[in-house]
């Protein structure tokens, strides 16, 4: 996709138009985690931690979780989309087995 | 009348803070304005060679600290201008031979008899770099279009950011070279500030009369002169526009945008 810079500039997404681009994306890349102070490790540590936590009390589409860092000017944001299951059975079943 | 004290940082080395500094004090002494710059670089003095008075120091920054002599004393003058004035770094001593409390103290003493006061930063996120920006009102953060020095400005502006006082911060782009950047070769002007996030002051391009200005202890004349001294008008309130680096209209006009400008404005 060309930016409207891009398109300014004349650039085309030739192979050597990708030098910029690869720069600016592994920089934003490694800037989420020099600003964060959270190694790509323990990103994946929290994820699973919060993911287990929300699994306590309902069932979530585990396939579907997105758990990211995002930039939002010079602020990181945790962004998470956590797609709750309608069904569950056991909410029906806790009183009855107690009885 | 109390100078405003303006830093030159930029976390990386060799991006061209000494130039900057050495640059931006002249223009802004050729503006009628009274000047003095700071070489905090301790131990790696530089900033008198860039700007041709080298032969000329007695005293440095450590000997005022230290009580040796009087803070005129180690004001060196510069004789091109007429109110230009260099406190230059001692170079037999290190970064700790100054406290962030004293660089306040001499910045304090300084304010009433200059417009401007620049202090150039060294490299790194140490004690020297905590001396620069004790005392400053602003700060100026110098990168190059080059993957580490953004890196390296990005965790500046974070720990300045985080600091006690809200240092106002504008970034300026050293070194763009408008080809490689039309070939998509080069971070652009755009992509910098995207990934940064503050606001450009100025975009100097990469220009070869640098490296021999240096070598004659003289200040910039060509594009990057004229970029410079564009830096210093906007330092000094004035609106001007960026120099079409491209020639095409297109890119200025965006660029001006960036620097909520307007067009040709």
């Amino acid at each position: 996709m060309t930016s409207l810079f891009d398109r300014i500039l004349g650039r085309r997404n030739t192979p050597t138009s990708s030098a910029a681009k690869t720069a600016k994306e592994r920089l934003q890349l490694v800037l989420v985690t020099d600003r964060s102070d959270l190694s790509p490790e323990k990103l994946q540590a929290m994820k699973d931690e919060i993911i287990a936590v929300i699994s306590k009390y309902v069932t979530i589409a585990g396939d579907k979780v997105e758990i990211n860092i995002e930039q939002r000017q010079r602020d990181n944001w945790l962004v998470a989309d956590i797609p709750i299951l309608k069904d569950r059975e056991h909410p029906l079943s806790t009183g009855l087995e107690d009885a | 009348m109390t100078a405003r004290v303006i830093t030159i940082t930029s976390g990386k080395g060799g991006v061209g803070k000494t130039t900057t500094t050495a640059n931006l004090s002249a223009a802004l002494a050729s503006l009628n304005k009274r000047v003095v710059t700071i070489d905090a670089d301790i131990g790696l003095r530089n900033l008198d060679l860039v700007m041709g008075v080298e032969s000329r120091i007695v005293f440095d920054l450590v000997d005022v600290v230290e009580k040796r002599c009087k803070l005129r004393q180690a004001m060196i003058k510069h004789k091109g201008y007429p109110e230009l004035y260099l406190i230059p770094a001692a170079q037999t001593r290190d970064k700790t031979a100054v406290s962030p409390a004293q660089m306040v103290e001499i910045v304090r003493e300084l304010r009433p008899d200059f417009d401007f006061i620049l202090i150039d930063s060294p490299a790194g996120i140490e004690r020297g770099f905590r001396n620069a920006v004790a005392g400053a009102d602003e700060v100026l953060i110098v990168t190059n279009p080059e993957v580490s020095a953004v890196r390296d400005a990005d965790r500046i502006i974070g720990l300045i950011e985080a600091g006690e006082r809200k240092l106002p911060m504008r970034l300026i782009i050293n070194r763009i070279k408008p080809d490689m950047v039309r070939r998509g070769e080069m971070l652009s002007i755009e992509d910098v500030v995207d990934i940064l996030s503050i606001k450009p002051i100025g975009v100097v391009p990469d220009d070869e009369g640098v490296l021999i200005g240096s070598n004659r202890g003289e200040l910039l004349n060509g594009r990057a002169g004229e970029a410079f001294r564009n830096i210093a008008r906007r330092l000094n309130g004035e609106e001007v526009p960026f120099l079409n680096l491209d020639g095409s209209s297109g890119l200025f006009s965006r660029i001006a945008r960036l620097f909520g400008g307007s067009a040709g404005g």
